[in-house]
């Protein structure tokens, strides 16, 4: 019996999210009284596995075929692995990609599967603990199972760190070409463009909150007063408001301003991962239970339409 | 040709709410169309205006309340609905992705259709695993987070931006028939007319139980149960401004002067 985590790579980079897997499965080997297991699938494996040997990671599993992700590549060799290696919990990141494959290896090998994990536990079963409604709520998901599978939410675990001992194993997949049904040809960089929110001083930063197009003049206004930069969250470039290179969070940018004024925004955990870093962090909403409340320096709880031109008007704007 | 669309309605919490045993009271909850599922939709809706003879057809796992939704994909476009429920699917509090993609198995089956969409992920579970789950099940390919499709079906194939972390797009070629999970923001979905709304009162929606999909109960079988649900404890200390606006924006001003803003 292991745990088996898997780590995530793309353009030749382990990505973090790969280390922060290793930090879960070991705790959870520990609670089980068991070994961590580390597959890796497509890329430089060599090269990751290496990077992958990190402080109580027993064995790495290498799976040399490819360069970049491809889930079909993906799911037929860690299914492969884990009839092999029978893991009592498999380990995945809850990211695009983990999206794209965690729920067929699941289906595949027939393990239960909960996803986005912010904590685990084993009590008698393994418990989950998951969000809902955008991070309002708390769950605690049972799984009465001798075996899951478990998608991990980045960022919420460290690291794992040091060098460790772990036997290196090309792992033979047997990768069959004929069951691959889609091909990836080639990546696009989405957030170029005339404005450059990651080098900016002073964010104001607007969310759904602002109901329509026209009331964007409010933050605009603000924003000029305080010699700021206007971004957003996704709601409001989803709605085609402001264009894809003003996005804040996880599948736009990510920015350390001195200030940011986050303005109509709840705070789901995807912008979250995009300005948590941010010096100051000041939030305006009417809804005192907003998860951005969690993470500001500074809240204002009311209405944004008569705080921000209150706020514009202290600057003289 | 055929697209199938999976829509459901999401439970949407006020600002204030209270707990009540594994869930929300369900007082502080209204439910609308899932805004994933609103994208899905629309993408549905335009394949069929760009081609000919496209038929769209929604299907729903759900109680009869989620029929008001299903109502407004219809008005939007959707030319009929199939929605699937039971008395002993009510029963159950959790309906995992791997329960939900096995009562969606055998309506997707008879319908065979070339492509299903699929919201990436329902806003108040935010699973997220549903569609893919039921491309293996189906033994359809699939791609997960599309935020562009382009479909050629004369060679059975699709192009589509898979949306990745960072600002980053990738481009894959998949074939049909496939699953496609939707991101927002692919598209700008349409308000439904009034022409819509009205058509959509007489469109066909065809409610299903377990027995006539050809499932029993033990498809519901799912080592997950809810064990507690709670507010999660503000982590924060942040300082709040309290009184009116005027106040509270002249306390702001101070923090952000005393930080050099707007020198």
């Amino acid at each position: 019996m292991t745990v088996l985590a898997v780590a995530e790579h793309r353009r030749g980079e382990l990505r973090d999210v790969s280390l922060e897997l290793l930090t879960v499965g070991r705790d959870l080997a520990d609670a089980v009284g068991t070994d961590l297991h580390v597959a890796v699938v497509s890329g430089d494996v060599e090269e990751f596995a290496d990077d992958l040997n990190r402080e109580g990671v027993d064995a790495v599993h290498t799976v040399a075929h490819g360069e970049e992700f491809n889930h079909d590549v993906t799911v037929q060799a860690l299914a492969a692995m884990v009839d092999e290696l029978d893991p009592q919990y498999l380990l995945l990141p809850h990211t695009v990609n983990g999206l794209d494959y965690a729920p067929a290896l699941a289906s595949r090998v027939g393990l239960p599967l909960v996803t986005d994990a912010v904590d685990l536990t084993v009590e008698d079963d393994l418990v989950v603990t998951r969000e809902m409604y955008g991070s309002k709520v708390e769950t605690t998901i049972a799984v009465e199972a001798d075996r899951a599978a478990v998608t991990v939410r980045p960022a919420e675990w460290p690291e794992a760190e040091g060098v460790g001992d772990a036997a290196i194993d090309p792992f033979d997949a047997a990768i069959d070409e004929s069951a691959i049904g889609s091909t990836v040809t080639g990546f696009e960089e989405v957030a170029g463009g005339d404005v450059d929110i990651s080098e900016a001083d002073v964010l104001v930063s607007v969310g759904r909150g602002i109901g329509e197009e026209e009331n964007l003049d409010v933050v605009f206004d603000l924003a000029e007063a305080l010699d700021a930069t206007v971004s957003a969250s996704r709601p409001v470039v989803d709605s085609g408001w402001l264009p894809k290179n003003r996005q804040v969070g996880q599948s736009g940018k990510v920015v350390t301003p001195d200030v940011y004024i986050a303005i109509g925004i709840s705070g789901a955990v995807q912008h979250v991962a995009g300005m948590k870093g941010a010096e100051t962090i000041v939030a305006i909403n009417k809804d005192p239970n907003a998860p951005i409340f969690d993470i500001a320096d500074y809240g204002i709880v009311d209405d944004l339409f008569d705080v921000v031109p209150a706020l514009t008007e202290e600057f003289g704007g | 040709m055929k697209v199938l669309v999976t829509v459901t309605d999401v439970a949407v919490v006020d600002d204030e709410f209270e707990i009540d045993g594994l869930g929300v009271d369900e007082r502080y909850l209204t439910y609308e169309l899932n805004e994933w599922d609103d994208y899905a939709v629309e993408e549905a809706v335009q394949i069929a205006e760009a081609g000919d003879d496209v038929e769209v057809v929604t299907v729903t796992v759900g109680p009869e309340r989620v029929e008001e939704t299903v109502r407004k994909a219809l008005a939007k476009g959707a030319d009929r609905a199939v929605r699937v429920w039971d008395d002993a699917v009510a029963e159950r509090d959790l309906l995992d992705a791997e329960t939900k993609a096995a009562l969606l198995e055998p309506v997707v089956r008879e319908e065979d259709p070339d492509i299903v969409l699929s919201g990436v992920q329902s806003g108040d579970d935010s699973f997220a695993a549903t569609g893919v789950t039921l491309a293996e099940r189906l033994d359809y390919q699939w791609a997960a987070v599309v935020n562009q499709l382009d479909l050629d079906a004369d060679a059975g194939a699709a192009s589509v931006h898979r949306e990745l972390e960072g600002g980053l797009e990738e481009l894959t070629d998949v074939d049909l028939p496939a699953v496609f999970t939707i991101q927002t923001g692919i598209n700008e979905p349409r308000y439904a007319s009034l022409r819509g709304i009205r058509q959509a009162q007489t469109k066909p929606l065809e409610v299903k139980s377990l027995a006539d999909v050809g499932l029993d109960e033990s498809v519901l079988d799912s080592p997950l149960s809810w064990t507690a649900t709670y507010e999660p404890e503000a982590e924060g200390e942040a300082t709040v401004f309290e009184g009116g606006a005027g106040e509270t924006a002249g306390q702001l001003a101070g923090v952000l002067r005393d930080r050099g803003v707007g020198e």
